[in-house]
């Protein structure tokens, strides 16, 4: 066992590099109030190297090839290889397609919403690019309802000139936490209904109408249309030798501006919040990775780089990189148990360890948020019994988010269970959307 | 050589009958819902009777029996 500050000066004999042009590489300099149009994005970018007349399977076997040397991995939160997975729809039978998930079902983050609505055409190129990959004929956004129009207009403008070789179309999310899920995503296109269907069969192979479908994340398409401009050993000039590159983070909470940075992988925590203005206020908590993320103590975790490897001795990931910044006037029981709530409530409602487990879950957690009479044994007896229960990742997220809760505010557990809490605000920290209809 | 084989559960057509449970406890347990608990590991060789069992009373068809699963 070694602490969280002797595991960050182990490994930051491999600190992050700076990027020759810097960062951010995704996100603009500075907002313009639109988004960049198409000559903007070239005209900061450059040209795809995609020469006419080349042969395009050459050419994207190369990419793929380039992608892989990148080590780039999913941004949409599981860190996946992407020309892993890039290879295998390209390898599979039948017409593939291409997804791109911008659904960013999360309440709390928005870097994909920002993402496309500051660069459409990034993501767009990069859509297009694992278009030529997989050898798909089709390229689908899924993006979320406020930032449509734009990535509407985005390939509109690129209609006109005739600028992609395969057609490119937006299809609004689905408002809900679950609906980001791969699988939601190709039943949503598919069925109308946002919600997960059972693997396998693996998308790779039987997807969207059968056919051979790459769902991924918005931001990641927007790293390999980088990747394939600048190459492999440029992306690796930010982030570390084990998980390269940028990411973009939503920092939220209390911070003095929070909103979507742009950070290399394996930047120290405390640097994470200060593109971010830096705490607003003293700091009792942050809750890194999102809804199905883990709660870390702060100012324990400020020296740790914000990476998988490592953020591993507090048990957190950074996956779809939200920060969220606790207050130590908030109470992080109180918090958990909204959120709980919120989790159960998003449930897709299909297997009963989900529907029935996370609700009485939230319900008995709610009771010990109030100081109500509850028993954390039976919350702990359920916890693991929902623990892998469903057909999606969504229980195990939320039994992940809810103990690492109990584990980190454990001696505000104590205090509440004698009638006290040690908050002494009840503003919500964590957004958690308040549904009209059902 | 005999493959082992596992019982899986599709947990979205699983209506929480527990009819598997009442064959094969040994194999089954029901959570504090009603919602089968697959024991973990192969089916043993013993109890291999049991889980076609399970897998055959099932009105929902959300048993079935699986050739275990290997790496990926």
């Amino acid at each position: 066992m070694i602490t969280a500050s002797e595991h960050a000066s182990r490994i930051r004999g491999a600190p992050p590099i700076a990027g020759p042009g810097g960062l951010p590489r995704l996100l603009p300099g500075s907002f313009a109030g639109r988004p960049l149009g198409l000559a903007g994005h070239l005209a900061r970018h450059g040209e795809l190297p995609a020469a006419e007349g080349q042969d395009a399977r050459a050419c994207a076997t190369g990419w793929l090839a380039e992608i892989e040397r990148a080590g780039l991995t999913g941004r949409g939160g599981a860190a996946f290889p992407t020309a892993r997975k890039l290879a295998a729809v390209a390898a599979a039978a039948g017409r593939p397609v291409v997804v791109v998930n911008g659904t960013e079902g999360e309440p709390a983050s928005a870097k994909d919403k920002v993402l496309m609505a500051t660069e459409p055409h990034l993501v767009i190129d990069g859509a297009v690019l694992a278009a030529c990959i997989t050898g798909a004929t089709e390229v689908i956004i899924v993006a979320g309802p406020a930032v449509t129009g734009i990535v509407e207009e985005a390939i509109a403008e690129r209609r006109a000139l005739r600028r992609d070789p395969v057609p490119v179309r937006v299809v609004p999310a689905a408002d809900r936490f679950v609906a980001g899920e791969a699988s939601a995503v190709v039943n949503w296109l598919a069925n109308g209904r946002p919600v997960p269907t059972p693997v396998p069969p693996r998308l790779a192979q039987h997807g969207l109408h059968g056919r051979p479908t790459l769902v991924q994340n918005a931001e990641t398409l927007a790293h390999v249309a980088l990747i394939v401009r600048h190459g492999a050993a440029w992306f690796r000039t930010a982030g570390t030798p084990a998980e390269p590159g940028s990411m973009l983070v939503t920092v939220i909470g209390a911070v003095r501006a929070p909103g979507v940075r742009e950070v290399g992988i394996g930047t120290p925590v405390s640097t994470v919040l200060d593109a971010a203005g830096g705490p607003a206020q003293r700091l009792r908590a942050l809750l890194i990775g999102g809804y199905f993320g883990t709660w870390v103590p702060w100012p324990e975790a400020a020296d740790l780089p914000f990476s998988a490897a490592g953020l591993a001795p507090l048990r957190a990931v950074p996956a779809a990189g939200l920060v969220a910044a606790l207050p130590a006037a908030a109470c992080g029981l109180a918090e958990t148990a909204r959120v709980a709530r919120y989790l159960a409530d998003e449930s897709a409602g299909q297997c009963g360890p989900c529907v029935f487990g996370l609700d009485a879950i939230a319900t008995e957690l709610g009771r010990v948020a109030a100081g109500r009479p509850a028993s954390l044994a039976l919350l702990r007896r359920w916890l693991s019994q929902v623990d892998g229960r469903g057909a999606c990742r969504h229980p195990d997220g939320a039994v992940r988010f809810i103990r690492s809760g109990l584990e980190l505010f454990g001696p505000e557990l104590d205090l509440h269970a004698r009638g006290w809490c040690s908050g002494t605000t009840d503003d919500p920290v964590l957004p958690v959307p308040r549904r009209l209809t059902r | 050589m005999t493959a082992e084989r596992v019982l899986r559960v599709n947990p979205i057509a699983c209506a929480g009958r527990g009819l598997c449970a009442e064959v094969a406890p040994e194999l089954i347990t029901l959570d504090d819902w009603g919602f089968p608990v697959i024991a973990k590991g192969p089916v043993p060789p013993g109890q291999a009777a049991e889980a076609r069992a399970a897998v055959r009373i099932c009105p929902l068809l959300a048993l079935r029996l699986a050739a275990r699963r290997t790496a990926g």
